[in-house]
């Protein structure tokens, strides 16, 4: 249906081969959580591999800040309409962390935790083969705090929401388990290309 | 275990009723939906744009009316200076005018059914919307669960909704509701004139008979940090703590 008097703005257009159905370009880097920010230090910062409920690896600060850092220039899509073109991440790909814990893909799916109680859920495919980092610096700085410092997911080829900030495991589970949001009506899956925002889109 | 969400709502037409200029930059608009939902106090709706040639835009706006009057819910747009969706709403649409628009959506920034203790609502701008349906629908029922507003503003000319929050406050003594304007002097001795801290946020908090059991905050993004890190100053329990932050 078009509306009337609506033209759109022209930048809304640009480059839309790389804009996803429904979504529109911000310059900015909005800031989405559903609760207080949580502060998380170094110091006290760790981070776990489980399989099931058993801790398989930890790693502090220093020991995960030595493992193999990549970077990644991606678009990200957030569920509530906006994208950002080529943003710049560096962290540690999912692959590299599992080779330092000595596994292959335990089991087919993903529970990311978080300090602040978040999760999400992500099938261990998506995480495999590069396409998925946990990042410790964005446009080259230090995560910020707003944005999951000092550490958070990045799962740039689902809806932003799945890219948990202030990520603390990785949990491989035998199902998928529902996370967060998507216990609260979001899609299980959250694919932005074929528009996959609530529960049964 | 699902809190009540968006399952599934599907894009339907809706025709704008009737527009109100709430402040300076905040209209209301009235929207008729061609299919009534109720919804839960707190939750949205997207509301979806087409230009001739194709080109769409998608935004998410809080209900602001109480969910007993489903059939035509209220919206309050913030005029914003690259928004290309406030804008057509601000200064295109006219009563009359049809938009798509789908919801409920949104399933945790909820008003409880069954609140376990006090209520606190925090605000500022357009972030009082979705807290005005917490209110409104608490008036409609009839809740008697004591419940405090703060709201944040420039001025008291820049506060939407002021008079209704005011005679909220008059007819019921279970309600309280405090200004905190920064850029002005306040005038009523619960207000405040400066930006919210944390002793704002324990001063109205000790204004409730107990400790609040639930705890709402809207707003911008920088706004909702001062908020919250006053409401964890003031002592309360970050996990009950549930933010909303606009300009995405």
């Amino acid at each position: 249906m078009v509306t009337r008097g609506f033209a759109g703005r022209d930048s809304g257009r640009d480059q839309s081969d790389r804009i996803p159905p429904g979504q529109h370009l911000v310059e900015n880097f909005p800031v989405l959580t559903a609760g207080p920010t949580p502060l998380v230090e170094t110091a006290d910062w760790r981070f776990t591999l489980k399989i099931g409920p058993k801790p398989h690896k930890v790693w502090n600060w220093h020991e995960f800040n030595a493992l193999p850092k990549t970077k990644m220039t991606r678009d990200i899509h957030c569920v509530t309409a906006w994208s950002k073109l080529n943003t710049n991440w560096e962290g540690v790909t999912i692959d590299d962390i599992l080779a330092d814990a000595g596994l292959e893909r335990p089991t087919d799916f993903v529970l990311a935790r978080c300090y602040d109680g978040y999760s999400t859920n992500v099938p261990s495919r998506d995480l495999a083969s590069l396409k998925a980092m946990v990042a410790l610096k964005y446009e080259g700085q230090p995560l910020p705090r707003d944005h999951g410092g000092p550490a958070r997911l990045l799962v740039p080829h689902l809806y932003f929401w799945k890219s948990a900030k202030w990520v603390n495991t990785l949990q491989f589970t035998n199902r998928d388990e529902a996370g967060f949001w998507e216990l609260r009506g979001y899609h299980i899956y959250g694919d932005p290309w074929r528009e996959q925002r609530y529960s049964n889109d | 275990m699902t809190e009540c969400g968006a399952r599934s709502a599907s894009w339907q037409t809706c025709i704008i009723d009737e527009i109100v200029q709430q402040t300076p930059r905040i209209k209301s608009f009235f929207m008729r939906l061609s299919t009534p939902f109720a919804h839960v106090a707190g939750q949205h709706v997207d509301i979806r744009l087409t230009a001739p040639d194709g080109y769409v835009a998608m935004r998410s706006y809080s209900i602001a009316s109480s969910p007993s009057s489903s059939e035509v819910i209220e919206l309050a747009i913030e005029l914003l200076p690259t928004g290309e969706v406030s804008l057509f709403f601000h200064e295109i649409a006219v009563v009359g005018d049809e938009v798509e628009l789908r919801g409920p959506l949104g399933g945790h920034f909820l008003w409880p059914e069954l609140a376990s203790g006090p209520i606190l609502l925090i605000g500022a701008g357009s972030g009082v919307v979705p807290l005005m349906a917490m209110i409104r629908q608490r008036r409609a029922l009839a809740q008697t669960v004591p419940t405090a507003l703060l709201l944040s503003s420039r001025t008291i000319r820049d506060t939407p909704f002021s008079e209704e929050l005011l005679a909220v406050e008059m007819a019921d003594p279970t309600f309280r509701f405090s200004l905190a304007v920064t850029q002005e002097a306040s005038q009523r001795s619960s207000d405040f004139s400066r930006r919210i801290d944390g002793a704002m946020v324990g001063d109205v908090v000790s204004r409730l008979p107990n400790r609040p059991a639930h705890v709402f905050v809207c707003g911008s993004n920088a706004f909702v940090n001062f908020a919250t890190d006053g409401a964890l100053m003031a002592g309360l329990d970050p996990s009950m703590i549930k933010t909303e932050r606009y300009g995405g």
